[in-house]
């Protein structure tokens, strides 16, 4: 049985009116194409500094309605273990971009109890401009459903469990990681 | 002022990138097709972050306007693919 033919009425449609229907049905075909709707995001470093990128480029993702994985490895498991707080920290030695309150010698940069000051005042600094801790950054990430994997050849490394970590995070290799960023258009490397 | 009323207010004033999109992402999934979200923020970069976000997820930004250094949108929402 063959179905019947669609049959339109060719001069009901303007060049106007089939514009937009392509245009429609192109935007949601491009919609539901998984490679825009995909993100793979690699996480290697562990300061305070650059552990913001990852995770606001992760969660503005998901909310332009894309499945994001964050794939955290070697530094970057600073950013996932429990004592995140405790273990991102900013130093100003060999930071020449970093912003001091007064013009301040290398010297007295690298003395000791430097990296905590800096890390005090990065940290009052973003929550005076009210820009997120990177603790709400992380809740904001999970609700949002992005995958937050810990890369396991570095956990084993650094001699960590993988109770160090907050709950929900996954482990996984690099093969895992490849066969979810093949699929993306997105991937980042921080 | 907007004569546009809204079936769901999300004050994001004073928040930061990305936790404006973030907050309307959060109410959006909430929301019913063809209801109206309005946004306040005060980051500038919702400016162009709140039309990208309303577009990519097929949202409408039916009215924009800044009340002092308020920036408001009402965005109605889409339907989820």
């Amino acid at each position: 049985m063959t179905a019947e033919p669609v049959t339109t009425d060719q001069s009901a449609l303007t060049e106007d009116d089939v514009r937009r229907i392509v245009k429609e049905e192109l935007g949601t075909a491009l919609r539901k194409d998984t490679g825009m709707r995909t993100g793979a995001i690699v996480a290697s470093k562990g300061t305070l500094d650059w552990a913001y990128p990852p995770l606001i480029l992760a969660n503005a993702a998901a909310a332009v309605g894309m499945q994001v994985s964050v794939f955290f490895t070697f530094y970057g498991l600073n950013i996932v273990h429990k004592e995140f707080e405790r273990k991102l920290k900013v130093d100003p030695v060999g930071n020449p971009a970093m912003p001091m309150p007064v013009p301040m010698p290398d010297l007295v940069t690298a003395m000791p109890g430097m990296v905590s000051v800096a890390s005090r005042m990065m940290k009052k600094k973003f929550a005076d401009k009210k820009v997120s801790s990177i603790g709400e950054l992380i809740e904001t990430a999970r609700e949002m459903d992005v995958r937050l994997i810990a890369c396991q050849m570095t956990v084993d490394v650094f001699g960590y469990e993988q109770s160090d970590f907050l709950d929900g995070v996954e482990f996984g290799g690099a093969a895992a990681f490849m066969a979810e960023a093949r699929k993306s258009n997105l991937t980042l490397f921080v | 002022m907007s004569e546009t009323t809204e079936d769901v207010l999300v004050d994001a004033r004073e928040l930061m990138c990305p936790m404006p999109v973030m907050a309307a992402t959060k109410a959006a999934r909430r929301m019913e097709p063809g209801q109206i979200l309005k946004v306040m923020a005060t980051d500038k970069g919702a400016l162009s972050d709140i039309p990208a976000w309303a577009e990519a997820n097929g949202h409408e930004v039916v009215e924009q306007e800044t009340v002092g250094t308020d920036l408001v949108f009402f965005i109605r929402t889409g339907t989820p693919d």
